[in-house]
């Protein structure tokens, strides 16, 4: 065997380990996938920002209404948040998508996202609103009274500022759970970030970098929730017992 | 516009698919229920790396999205050669997931545990391990139950989610069932209809073992 052939068959079979070892470390740096992914991230932030209005606006609607002395409103808010929290989330979106345009209605996936993610995290935070009323100690209301408040005032002045210092820690975890919630909507085709995760796996077949990258992104989106609350939460309680 | 006629002829197929959907059910929960144990207990280590990152697993798990784990699961492992079935890749994901929030459960059940039960079973020369089967576990998981069972409810709605890797529980097959016949409304309003049921009756269930557990204690 002549050395020209041995270096053949050495450079080979390194040539061949190099082929094997891409094969089972198929892994490149993904910062080539990081725009459009974080064009889908733009997504999910602006659907977790206008879902969380929605759904603030819907708790504090709903969670009154259970606390109410009419017994309608106390029904009806009572059927909203069983009904928001009894059924799942992505048959909620399925419904929205699916069968509201039989009926004439069409949102688009955006709009669907947003009203879905809305009302059921709305019902979730309307018990968060009812249980930190609740938790405000009846004597604060009678201070009130021999105030001469009038009932609005109470409420107003009294019970809900100190009701919301109770309620922040918990809806910081709603939002963690609104922003997790997103990801679904990439099932009825709105293109976040789950979504471009999705297609950027079936093009280019790199499947390791491109989760483990959405993954990322989903858990540095979560951070400033987790740190922005446990501020607030200092700065609110500072000066109170 | 409600067809009922049609609505009897899937019936069958949507309960043979909600047999499926508990099965992933109780199997990802009972493996949360196991997997939360070494999580709480890395957590509560006083072996600082491994407490470090317990909390850092947990938390990761915790504020991202199921659908991306299962998605994790599901496609990655087969490239290391690690493959499951959807089924499986489900229930892996569910239990992790779950596993991580019960393991905080947990963690606050064992915070609840006053200081004299840990120094009675010190004076009274308890192994550690005696101590945690005897004295800690047994007080520290009652009480929990019914938060337990709140996590079960909300893992029950969370099964959809299996059908993005093409497991074909209540959900999918309602998709199905309505791809076939252009008729959406029926398949998946009866599987809204399905899951409001079941979770307002185990609702009620976990409400009444509340009231019986908060009876002995």
């Amino acid at each position: 065997m002549g050395v020209s052939e041995l270096i053949k068959k050495l450079d080979q079979s390194s040539s061949r380990r190099i082929q094997q070892e891409r094969r089972v470390f198929p892994i490149q740096p993904p910062f080539d996938l990081l725009p459009q992914l974080l064009r889908g991230a733009g997504i999910t932030i602006q659907l977790t920002i206008f879902s969380t209005v929605v759904a603030f606006i819907v708790a504090f609607i709903m969670g009154l209404g259970r606390l109410s002395k009419i017994r309608l409103i106390r029904w009806v808010s009572t059927i909203y948040v069983e009904f928001f929290r009894g059924t799942s989330l992505l048959v909620q979106l399925f419904w929205a998508y699916f069968v509201l345009p039989l009926w004439g209605i069409n949102l688009t996936a955006m709009q669907a996202g947003i009203l879905i993610l809305g009302l059921s995290y709305g019902a979730y935070a309307a018990e968060i609103v009812r249980s930190s009323i609740l938790a405000i100690p009846k004597s604060q209301i009678e201070a009130g009274v021999a105030l001469n408040m009038t009932q609005g005032q109470i409420m107003i002045r009294i019970i809900i500022p100190q009701a919301v210092l109770i309620m922040l820690p918990p809806f910081g975890n709603i939002i963690i759970e609104l922003l997790k919630g997103t990801a679904l909507v990439s099932l009825i085709t709105l293109s976040d970030l789950m979504f471009q995760g999705v297609m950027i796996r079936s093009t280019t077949l790199r499947t390791t970098e491109t989760f483990s990258m959405v993954l990322l992104i989903y858990f540095v989106l979560a951070l400033p929730i987790t740190f922005g609350i446990r501020r607030i939460e200092g700065r609110l309680s500072k000066g109170r017992a | 516009m409600w067809d009922w006629q049609y609505t009897l002829s899937f019936m069958p197929d949507l309960m043979k698919a909600l047999i499926t959907t508990i099965s992933a059910t109780l199997v990802g929960f009972l493996l949360a229920v196991v997997l939360g144990l070494p999580l709480v207990l890395g957590r509560r280590s006083n072996f600082k790396p491994l407490a470090l990152l317990t909390t850092g697993f947990i938390e990761f798990f915790r504020s991202t999205p199921l659908l991306a784990q299962i998605y994790f699961i599901f496609y990655v492992f087969p490239k290391y050669g690690i493959s499951f079935s959807p089924f499986a890749a489900g229930v892996i994901a569910l239990g992790l997931h779950y596993a991580t929030y019960l393991s905080e459960v947990y963690r606050s059940g064992i915070e609840s545990i006053p200081k004299g039960q840990w120094e009675a079973a010190a004076a009274l020369n308890f192994s550690r391990i005696r101590t945690w089967v005897s004295i800690i576990i047994p007080q520290a998981i009652p009480p929990v139950v019914p938060v337990m069972g709140n996590y079960l409810i909300g893992m029950f709605k969370d099964t959809p989610i299996l059908s993005a890797i093409t497991l074909v529980e209540i959900l999918q097959t309602a998709k199905i069932i309505g791809a076939h016949s252009f008729r959406y409304l029926e398949p998946i309003t009866m599987v809204g209809i399905l899951f409001l049921l079941l979770s307002y009756i185990s609702s009620v269930g976990v409400r009444k073992l509340e009231l019986r557990l908060n009876q002995r204690y």
